[in-house]
């Protein structure tokens, strides 16, 4: 775990190693303060030699200093690295999201992605500072202090060798103890912010309902149960500060006892018992610190975990070995593919799919509610890997080819879409970075979207919020349209993506495609016959299978369910034509 | 100005810990007194130990222990009170700390469930979540570690206080000037680090609000291959939270060694002058004096240099406070609604108030004048001359005027953004007219409690959301005391029994709020269902049926038309089919009614609605 941790520290390997060299040499000023102090009383004052008094002074003021100097850059140092470390580390994260396939995506939820990126690294960061800072402090100063202690007594220093397992291994017990509460913790805190982030979303249907009184009382069981586990874990890091003490206190009362002893019988001085006891005080104060650090490293353990879990997530799609980085054309093939989303042959959504599209075809998909109709699409970009048979586009298999050139070449429309908040423009630039305002109002016009963008006041500038709130449904899905329009890609595939979109408006964006970008396969799928029925051939899909494929003359004439669709919608229309 | 409203802050949070555990931190304190008082006691038992105990037994011959013995069993003892209390006040805090982020915790989103929708028009989901994750964890790490750290170290520090004004005043003097040093370093430096631990905060919630956007819409980064953007904005948002922690972290870190030195100082200072006084004897100043003066000197800053440790904790806590406060602050949606809605039991002319649900409803409506009248629940709604626009100045609606009478279904259609679905929000209140008048059942609706007025409505909405839980919990959520029958009777009413008892665990499927596991036209029959379960009066449909195929909508529109009989029904559909049935289909275009009528008459009329109906088959 630290391993891969560490791997996100880079560029501030200097600060994080300058920060513990520093901190060594404030404590080495620190521990030489005393020391001169002690000369100035002893051999100054005591002996009215004003010499030693204002030599040792000044002494002891620039030791002040440099201890002052050294402790400011290694807070300081402290300060870039752990900010550093935490800003790599929200990268690193970060950009492995990028990596995930949707299968990933799907695998971790939004919520969790979101905790980890966000407070799990605000745990490491401070953990990660209070070790640099800390954990090369305290440790250096209980050194030093065992190595005096011994020097002075080798026997009073076997007291530290009795007590010292012993507080380490009711350490361990405790940690070992309360890492599994830990994790049930975080796993609640996961729970709280799905219940915020599904409430913040979904807060229209919260209203609509009148239900604000039972997310409430929702949110207040989930708030219960973390203020349970949180509670029970810190119960057990109470001991904590207990056991610490009665290892110092222990130590204190032997010390002071055979100390008496060994002071009786001559072995020690009554100076050496006072400079003992005064290092037992030193290491109670950086025992103290060690284990606040010792508690913050058993939070931020979870944090850790979460975190690396996250790092070491393998994208379950990747790039093959030369892939090829040019689609030909646009033709499309399915052969024999069968597709499950947990790879469990019972609970395939597509079953031995088997067709052929040829490049520049308009192809309409139609099924029922769940009949695997945006499962078979997302085969094609290669959004998920196809179970068993394979894809080819362009004549060659989908995963011989190099993702991003593949995905710029298939442009897909999704069925749940989403704008970002920023400008029109900006958001259209998805498509192409580099678009002219010539190839964005031309996109635009093809997905029917330029009208009504010209009719905002600040037109293609207009701030669009979070979600694209702020525009209606069927002006969201033409501006995704356009957005995908503007990769010009070779095939074109439209999940569903004119329902909200009126009849009209549908029919001349798809006039406009059939006019303008003729060599583009198109996929359209659709519940309106209307949408799909002037396609070269229309694939009806039932239950995960290919019931039949063909024009809509043919399928009118042959297919029970064709037909029977086809009457329900056009009943209205006859009637009345 | 910003210091004052830190203080507001600050006292806003401890009334906030006061007002629910005072006894509780009662018990800390004095805990944490004897607590401190034990090491109190042990340091000033190992500065006579020599003295009293074992030099006594250097003079004799047979040196006896026992008294030595009695000594430490007596400190034992003390310890472990000590120890016990340690023990106890930790375990008390858990109680304060824990339970008061629970009781903010539950105040937030108790807050956030009144505010308007606006409120979260204009701010980034991830921007309210991070007051949940970072803001509330700040106020963690100040209750739990900060405040007992803060007591303990200042009850030491007054206790050494008081101890070195008895030994000497001249040295004290001292004391007073170096502190007053050090809180003009903690003023300074804190100021600075509270500049910047406040940004941070805001860069936080801005990262946060960036990182929640992108990762929602990760899927729209995949088709579009646009993680190298998406990786370049994040980079620029993580660098300026970067500059910020660091800047932050940088001057909250200068501190400790900077008081820590200044205790050194202190001290270097007491050796020094204490030796000169002791020269000159002025003050009746002795060697004794001077070394024990020197010790609690550095019992007094030790404590000092801790404190201001938790100095950044209190800080940061404060900028999260106030980001917690302001949330708590913020307008909820205002109600002044005062017309209920009643069960009822409706004889001929005369309402009775029912105590039980009777299948009827009433408004109860208590006049200013005293006079309380009931008004029987019909669902008859008009709306006169209604202007509206989201923003000030820019109308989205004009003049609309119209009126659905008991039991008709009204249907809009139009071009998308006319504003469609603009008027359904204004029925139901999500947002306020600027001008006109709405009226339901004769009252005006902002007369209504907006509850009540929510829940006399059914909505079907364009965007369907479902929430983490079972598929019968989803359809439960327009009822919460439904049957199973009922939500079998539901589910079965919106066609989506069958793909239900498809699933593996039936009704009992989990699904998670993202409906991941469902298609599109899934939810959609699922949102169907939630919305009827409740049988409401009125109901309004936004393409409740947009992504359902057309042979199950048929079903379910069967089923819909059965549940709509003797309500007051208004539907957005673009499936002109639909609609075909309606009392009145309203034409708008940019936000103005132009055209209005049944169905045979508008085709009558060959205006644009004639042109929308046939325009679908242009192709044909």
């Amino acid at each position: 775990m630290i391993k891969t941790l560490a791997k996100s520290i880079r560029e501030y390997k200097k600060h994080t190693i300058l920060t513990p060299i520093f901190m060594v040499f404030e404590v080495g000023f620190e521990i030489a303060i005393p020391f001169l102090l002690s000369i100035l009383i002893d051999q100054g004052i005591t002996n009215k030699d004003y010499n030693t008094i204002i030599i040792v002074g000044i002494c002891l003021v620039v030791a002040a200093f440099l201890a002052l100097l050294f402790g400011r850059l290694g807070g300081r140092t402290a300060a870039v690295a752990a900010s550093g470390f935490a800003k790599n580390l929200r990268e690193d994260m970060y950009n492995k999201v990028q990596d995930f396939s949707f299968l990933n995506i799907d695998k971790f939820s939004t919520s969790s992605i979101v905790t980890r990126l966000t407070s799990d690294v605000s745990n490491i960061q401070m953990a990660f500072m209070m070790i640099i800072r800390g954990a090369i402090r305290s440790p250096i100063t209980i050194i030093f202090a065992l190595i005096m202690t011994f020097t002075i007594n080798p026997k009073i220093g076997l007291i530290y060798l009795v007590v010292t397992p012993i507080l380490g291994g009711s350490l361990i017990l405790l940690a070992k103890y309360v890492h599994p509460i830990f994790k049930k913790v975080f796993n609640t805190i996961d729970k709280l912010n799905r219940v915020v982030q599904e409430n913040v979303n979904a807060i229209r249907v919260v209203k609509s309902f009148v239900t604000e009184e039972r997310e409430i009382k929702k949110f207040n069981k989930v708030s219960d149960d973390i203020y349970d586990y949180f509670s029970k874990a810190e119960k057990v890091m109470a001991f904590n500060g207990p056991i610490m003490q009665i290892t110092i206190y222990t130590c204190l009362t032997l010390i002071s006892w055979f100390g008496a002893h060994f002071v009786v019988s001559g072995e020690i001085t009554t100076g050496e018992l006072t400079s003992l006891i005064t290092y037992v005080m030193q290491l109670l104060m950086n025992l103290m610190m060690l284990s606040m650090i010792f508690v913050m490293i058993i939070i931020s353990l979870e944090s850790g975990r979460r975190i690396v879990e996250l790092l070491e997530e393998v994208p379950d799609i990747h790039n093959p070995e030369n892939p090829i980085m040019k689609v030909e054309n646009g033709s499309i093939e399915f052969k024999n593919v069968s597709f499950s989303y947990v790879n469990n042959k019972e609970k395939e959504v597509l079953k031995n799919i088997d067709f052929k599209i040829n490049t520049g075809e308009t192809v309409g998909i139609i099924g029922g509610t769940g009949d695997g109709k945006s499962s078979l699409v997302n085969l094609i970009p290669r959004l998920y890997d196809t179970t068993e048979g394979e894809v080819l586009v362009g004549n060659k298999n989908v995963k011989d080819y190099d993702i991003k050139v593949l995905r710029d070449q298939v442009s897909m429309v999704l069925q749940k879409n989403t704008l970002f908040s920023g400008t029109i423009k900006e958001n259209l630039r998805w498509g192409n970075i580099d678009a002219t305002d010539e190839e964005i109002i031309k996109a635009c016009k093809l997905a029917q979207a330029d009208e009504f963008i010209e009719k905002f006041p600040d037109k293609y500038d207009t701030y669009i919020e979070q979600g694209g709130n702020n525009v209606s449904g069927g002006q969201k899905q033409r501006l995704c349209i356009a957005r995908a329009l503007l990769k010009k890609p070779q095939i074109l595939i439209l999940d569903d993506s004119t329902s909200a979109v009126d009849t009209k408006t549908d029919s001349l964006i798809r006039k406009a495609f059939a006019e303008e970008i003729p060599n583009t396969t198109k996929i359209i799928i659709a519940q309106r016959i209307s949408s799909v029925q002037d396609s070269d051939k229309i694939i009806i899909l039932n239950n995960g299978k290919i019931e039949a494929i063909g024009s809509h003359e043919e399928l009118l004439k042959n297919n029970k369910i064709y037909q029977e669709v086809y009457n329900s919608q056009m009943k209205g229309s006859e009637e009345n034509a | 100005m910003r210091r004052k409203l830190d203080k507001g802050t600050a006292k806003r949070l401890a009334k906030i810990i006061l007002k629910n555990y005072k006894i509780h931190l009662i018990f800390v304190v004095i805990f944490i007194i004897i607590s401190s008082a034990t090491s109190v006691a042990s340091s000033l038992f190992l500065e006579k130990l020599v003295d009293d105990y074992i030099a006594p037994m250097l003079q004799t011959e047979n040196p006896m222990f026992t008294e030595l013995a009695y000594a430490l069993l007596t400190m034992i003892a003390i310890y472990l009170a000590g120890v016990l209390c340690t023990y106890l006040y930790n375990r008390i805090m858990i109680v304060v700390g824990q339970g008061t982020l629970r009781d903010v915790r539950n105040k937030m989103f108790e807050k956030m469930q009144s505010l308007p929708i606006r409120y979260f028009d204009t701010h980034l989901n991830g921007d309210i979540m991070s007051h949940y994750t970072n803001d509330i964890d700040t106020l963690r790490e100040l209750i739990s570690r900060g405040i007992p750290q803060i007591l303990n170290l200042s009850i030491t520090i007054t206790m050494t206080f008081v101890a070195m004004l008895t030994t000497s005043l001249y040295l004290t003097g001292i004391v007073v000037v170096i502190t007053i040093l050090i809180i003009m370093a903690i003023k300074r430096i804190t100021g600075n680090s509270g500049k910047y631990f406040m940004k941070q905060q805001q860069s936080l919630g801005k990262v946060d609000g960036y990182i929640e956007e992108m990762i929602a819409g990760q899927k729209v980064i995949k088709v579009f291959n646009h993680e190298e953007e998406a990786k370049k904005n994040f980079e620029k948002l993580n660098t300026e939270l970067f500059e910020d922690a660091k800047k932050a972290n940088s001057y909250a870190n200068i501190l400790m060694p900077t008081l820590s030195n200044l205790g050194n100082l202190l001290y270097v200072l007491v050796g020094f002058i204490g030796g000169i006084l002791f020269f000159n004897n002025i003050g009746g100043i002795t060697l004794g004096v001077i070394v024990a003066f020197v010790n609690l000197s550095k019992s007094y800053t030790m404590p000092i240099a801790q404190l201001s440790q938790q100095v950044n904790s209190i800080i940061m806590a404060m900028a999260g406070a106030k980001r917690i406060f302001d949330l708590i602050d913020e307008e909820p949606e205002f109600d002044e609604g005062y017309v209920k809605l009643v069960n009822a039991e409706i004889n001929g002319e005369e309402i009775k108030e029912a105590d039980h649900y009777t299948g009827k409803w009433a408004w109860k409506h208590l006049h200013h004048d005293g006079r309380l009248e009931y008004i029987e629940l019909k669902g008859h709604i008009e709306l006169t001359d209604v202007d509206f626009g989201y923003d000030e100045g820019k109308l989205i609606l004009h003049n609309i005027s119209l009126y659905a009478k008991p039991g008709q279904k009204i249907a809009f259609v139009g071009a998308t953004g006319a504003g469609k679905t603009t008027i359904t929000n204004l029925i139901n209140r999500f947002y306020d007219i600027e001008d006109g008048k709405i009226r339901y059942d004769g009252i005006n609706i902002n007369k209504i409690n907006k509850k009540d007025l929510r829940k006399s409505l059914g909505m079907v909405l364009q965007d369907v959301y479902l929430f983490t839980g079972t598929i019968r919990d989803n359809i439960r959520y327009g009822k919460e005391d439904a049957t199973d029958e009922e939500i079998t009777e539901a589910a079965k009413l919106a066609n989506a029994h069958n793909f239900i008892m498809n699933l593996p665990q039936g009704y009992d499927t989990i699904i998670d709020g993202s409906g991941s596991s469902l298609s599109q036209g899934q939810k959609q029959l699922l949102s169907i269902a939630r919305a009827a379960i409740n049988n409401p009066p009125v109901m309004i449909l936004d393409e409740a049926t947009s992504s359902i195929d057309t042979r199950t909508e048929k079903i379910v529109q069967d089923g819909m038309d059965k549940l709509m009989e003797g309500r007051t029904v208004f539907v957005i559909a673009h499936r002109l089919s639909t609609v075909r049935n309606s009392k009145a289909i309203i034409v708008l275009d940019n936000g103005r009614i132009i055209e209005r009528g049944e169905h045979d008459e508008l085709i009558a009329q060959k205006g644009m609605y004639y042109r929308l109906y046939t325009g679908a088959f242009e192709l044909e």
